[in-house]
């Protein structure tokens, strides 16, 4: 353990780069050059900072750790903040993915870099402090206030429907979000706190439980997103800067399996039980229905922005099945891909910010120009298919074992879905890279830079150190996953006690 | 003979001989003394602000029991005090250039704050219609304010005739309240309510309905919110400001004061007028205002909204709702003045433009008012971290604790579709290319602007002084 704040100080590291780049004036050319800058060390720094949480965390207990506590509204609502194993790899996974984010954008934003920049790292801090906040009023507040910077990045340095794309994303957000608001308010009411370790041990009504575990599902199905209320996904994808999709789908999309995790599964131990053929039907009619129209798409990031609700699809399965390997595989598989979908977005980038277009068909043959890009896409296809020895090998994997020992019939359909979706990966990769070189403007394109091979290392590493060897990940997350399936266990039991009392 | 016990009104009555020598100097030395007047007018706010501060510690009434002096009176007259103080400073600059310079203007807000104040700290049905009169004609006058304009006189007119309507309304509640019970002081009215044994005739509650419905047009809530869209766009724009903010508070307050204390008992009679009225004041401010063209027009309709939202809970009817009304208030009134600053300096060269397209691209022209008219519109739509979710966040609480989720639920539902017109000016500002842009942010509306918007982004770290100061303030009704 260490004696100081390091939780509070990562999660408002990211504010002092903010402060920093208020100070740096000057003309626009050197003050967007020191914004880039300063935005990359602050990163870079808070990633290095958030490797001690990793560093010094304790595997062998479920309880929450780093824990720090002051007073905030009073009538206990407090400023809670503190980690456990479910956690701290969405802290490390946000950290790990933003200096990536900010090189991405290093020559593809050019206008208004100050304000860009700006918007990232109060997004890093939001972020950081949705995974740590160990309370519903402080989570709420991070989890809502990352709207305000995504609305802006999608709005401002966004495609041509970039109106319309951030309006939907913030209203439907905010809109999934109302429900749960009030029902944080109801548990408030009921068990007289907000403190979210409280909540985990209080035993709700079980007939409360089903109308709280539906307030928070409409607010994380949206952000899953789950079908069918993922329409918002490919237009908000579509639309942003690649640094913005990355974020998107590395980190924000996270945040509603994560509410599962957090919220729904330990509070509502009867709700989950009850709904979870719901939420299987659910996850298995978006692995189907957004892998064949992922099939369609002619458009690189529709594609990519669809196949990532088929794979959330496969995370909530992974949740709902309550099993060792399930939960933890849809913990490993929302890492995996949050790096993985994250490096496809940043391939699409690569050649967007050469030809500025994401049509498919107006690619082909590029192998022939740009080897190095051909082999860096080849990997993270491979392994968002889940090929054995990629990440999304291992997740996938676990998920599918946990799923078929609850239920035979979810477990074949989602495995007909991996096979759509090595169909539309493939497919997207074979008219993207391979063939001829027909194109004329493609005659001169150029292969990735020095820069840009910088972003890609990291991340080709870390896929395949979790395809190749899982276990200081699933090490982490053993004890909270193994505890939390105990909470749930006794809740049930807690609840069935009630229930046969009341008869 | 015992005179009363003048010390508990020393504020009202040092404002009011303020008023009055400041006329006499504006009457000597004429509209040259007008910004010395104002600024005289803001000192004596603030004077008088420190003089309420030493007042209330205790619960006490003088004047024969027609007034009140408590924490609850402290909290809003502070309120009402610093709206009217910030809303003088704002007009200064304003009324200077567009040549409206009358040293009336000050004096009349002096007066109008003063009547607020003895609404706030009325204890009788006939102090509070003196006081909401002083503060009403008051209002009329700085209405009609630039004689030479149609649309201020037209606004003025009809704000008078609908006003003079409702304070009939008012009036007639009263004393039908009055020829029921046969009192007016609101602590006989609640001795005499108390332990629900009281029948309730039918006469009483016609005269509630009236009374609700007088004070529902004074803080513009559906249905008696007619007149509000036409003056907040007619009349010259620090008015507006003015309007939006200190006699809403005022009125708010005494709407809290009436419903809790003397009828506090009679809660189940009408809970479900002040639910319809809410419901239908969110409504309206939400859909209504997504059409508005017009900066300042818009803004009423989000009033409306807001006090929708307020009403929330009054309706609840507990010490939890009081308190988030006055937390709810305390934030509105910062985020309608910083937003107000903001429309105050939407000035190019050839004069004031007030459409909301003339925003466009303004984070590139003037980026920090952009900025803080971004954190305004988030707050005013009730995005955390901002300030303006803890005002929503108390309200409902409160609501959900009182059992009334459904208009909960209402409330946050039309709180999103809200959020797009608040968002549709961030829009405007950041996402369309420059317009022409505006003229230098003056010094003043700049400050205004600046620690407004300090005060709703930083709220979060420091909110303790406000919320223990509202609970404070709202226990003092109930005991």
């Amino acid at each position: 353990m260490l004696d100081w704040p390091i939780l509070s100080t990562v999660t408002f590291l990211p504010l002092i780069g903010v402060l920093l780049i208020l100070l740096t004036s000057g003309k626009e050319e050197s003050a967007a050059r020191n914004a880039r800058w300063v935005a990359l060390w602050t990163t870079l720094f808070t990633f290095v900072i958030s490797l001690f949480i990793w560093i010094n965390f304790d595997t062998d207990t479920a309880a929450f750790q780093f824990v720090e506590k002051g007073s905030w509204l009073g009538n206990n609502i407090n400023y809670h903040m503190g980690v456990d194993g479910i956690s701290m790899l969405f802290i490390i996974l946000t950290t790990f993915l933003m200096p990536l984010c900010i090189l991405a954008s290093w020559e593809a934003i050019t206008v208004r870099v100050r304000e860009y920049m700006i918007a990232f790292l109060v997004m890093e801090c939001l972020m950081i402090g949705v995974f740590c906040a160990l309370d519903m009023v402080l989570f709420y507040l991070f989890f809502e206030a990352g709207l305000i910077p995504m609305f802006l990045i999608i709005g401002v340095w966004g495609g041509a429907q970039r109106v319309y794309a951030s309006f939907k994303f913030f209203l439907y957000t905010l809109l999934g979000s109302m429900l749960m608001l009030v029902a944080i308010i109801i548990m408030y009411f009921v068990a007289g706190t907000t403190d979210i370790p409280t909540l985990i041990d209080y035993n709700f009504d079980p007939q409360l439980q089903l109308w709280l575990w539906l307030a928070f599902f409409a607010s994380f199905a949206v952000k899953v997103p789950m079908w069918p209320l993922h329409t918002w996904l490919p237009d908000a994808h579509v639309q942003a800067p690649t640094a913005g999709s990355v974020i998107l789908a590395g980190v924000l999309l996270k945040m509603g399996g994560y509410g599962f995790l957090r919220f729904s599964i330990p509070m509502f131990p009867e709700g989950s039980e009850y709904f979870a053929p719901l939420v299987f039907a659910l996850s298995v009619v978006a692995i189907i229905y957004t892998s064949l129209v992922a099939l369609v798409q002619k458009d690189m990031k529709k594609l990519i922005a669809y196949s990532s609700v088929a794979h959330m699809g496969f995370i909530t399965i992974g949740i709902f099945t309550f099993t060792q390997q399930g939960l933890e595989g849809g913990i490993l598989q929302m890492i995996s891909h949050g790096i993985v979908s994250g490096a496809l977005f940043l391939c699409v980038g690569v050649v967007y910010d050469r030809m500025h277009t994401r049509e498919i068909a107006r690619y082909g043959g590029l192998v022939h120009r740009m080897p190095k890009y051909a082999v860096i896409f080849l990997i993270f296809t491979m392994a968002t298919i889940g090929l054995p020895g990629t990440s999304g090998f291992v997740g996938e994997f676990l998920i599918l074992v946990g799923a078929y020992q609850v239920n035979t019939t979810v477990a074949f359909i989602a495995t007909i879905g991996v096979i759509l979706g090595a169909a539309y990966s493939l497919w997207l990769y074979r008219r993207v890279v391979f063939g001829e070189l027909v194109k004329e403007d493609l005659k001169n394109i150029m292969d990735v830079g020095r820069r840009e091979i910088l972003i890609f290392t990291p991340l080709i590493l870390v896929a395949f150190w979790i395809g190749i060897y899982p276990e200081p990940f699933l090490d982490v997350m053993h004890a909270s996953v193994v505890n939390l399936m105990d909470q749930h266990e006794t809740a049930m039991q807690a609840s069935k006690t009630i229930l046969n009392a009341a008869k | 003979m015992v005179l009363p016990d003048f010390s508990i009104a020393l504020p009202e009555i040092f404002l009011a001989c303020v008023a009055m020598a400041l006329l006499m100097v504006g009457a000597f030395r004429g509209n040259r003394s007008t910004s010395l007047i104002s600024w005289l007018s803001v000192l004596a706010f603030i004077v008088t602000g420190f003089l309420v501060q030493f007042e209330g510690h205790a619960s006490v009434t003088t004047f024969g029991g027609l007034y009140r002096d408590d924490t609850f009176a402290v909290f809003m007259k502070t309120l009402c005090l610093g709206a009217s103080a910030l809303a003088v400073i704002m007009s200064i600059d304003f009324n200077k250039r567009e040549r409206l310079v009358r040293f009336e203007f000050p004096i009349l807000i002096v007066i109008a704050t003063l009547g607020m104040m003895v609404m706030i700290s009325a204890n009788d049905l006939m102090s509070m219609y003196l006081g909401i009169e002083l503060m009403s004609l008051s209002l009329y006058v700085t209405a009609a304010f630039k004689r030479d304009s149609v649309r201020s006189t037209e606004a003025g007119l009809k704000y008078f005739v609908l006003g003079a309507l409702s304070s009939g309304m008012l009036l007639y509640g009263a004393s039908l309240i009055y020829g029921f019970t046969g009192t007016t002081n609101f602590d006989v009215l609640r001795d005499s309510f108390a332990g629900g044994e009281a029948d309730i005739g039918i006469g009483l509650l016609i005269g509630l309905v009236f009374l609700i419905a007088g004070l529902a047009f004074k803080v513009s809530a559906v249905p008696f919110h007619m007149w509000a869209p036409d003056v907040y766009e007619g009349v010259p724009t620090p008015v507006t400001a003015f309007f939006a903010a200190a006699p809403k508070v005022a009125a708010i307050a005494l709407f809290l004061r009436v419903f809790i204390t003397p009828f506090g008992e009679l809660v189940d009679q009408w809970q479900q007028i002040i639910v319809f009225i809410s419901i239908a004041s969110m409504i309206l401010g939400a859909f209504a205002a997504i059409n508005q063209r017009n900066f300042k027009r818009l803004m009423a309709y989000s009033s409306i909204g807001h006090i929708g939202y307020a009403l929330v809970g009054l309706a609840a009817g507990t010490e939890e709702g009081v308190r988030g009304v006055l937390i709810y208030m305390a934030i509105y009134v910062v985020m309608n003045i910083g937003t107000f600053a903001c429309i105050l300096s939407m000035r190019q060269c050839d004069g004031m433009v007030e459409d909301i397209s003339e925003l466009a691209g303004l984070s590139k022209t003037r980026p920090w008012m952009a900025f803080f008219l971004l954190l305004f519109m988030f707050s005013l739509a009730g995005i955390p971290p901002l300030a303006g979710f803890f005002g929503k966040f108390y309200i409902f609480v409160a609501a959900i604790n009182a059992g009334l989720i459904p208009l909960a639920v209402i409330g946050l539902v039309t709180s999103v579709v809200g959020a797009y017109y608040y968002l549709r000016i961030v829009k405007i500002m950041y996402f369309d290319d420059a317009a022409e842009g505006f003229e230098p942010v003056s010094r003043t509306q700049s400050i205004i602007m600046t620690a407004s918007g300090l005060f709703v982004a930083f709220f979060v770290v420091f909110p303790a002084p406000l919320l223990d100061g509202a609970e404070a303030a709202a226990a003092v009704l109930f005991s």
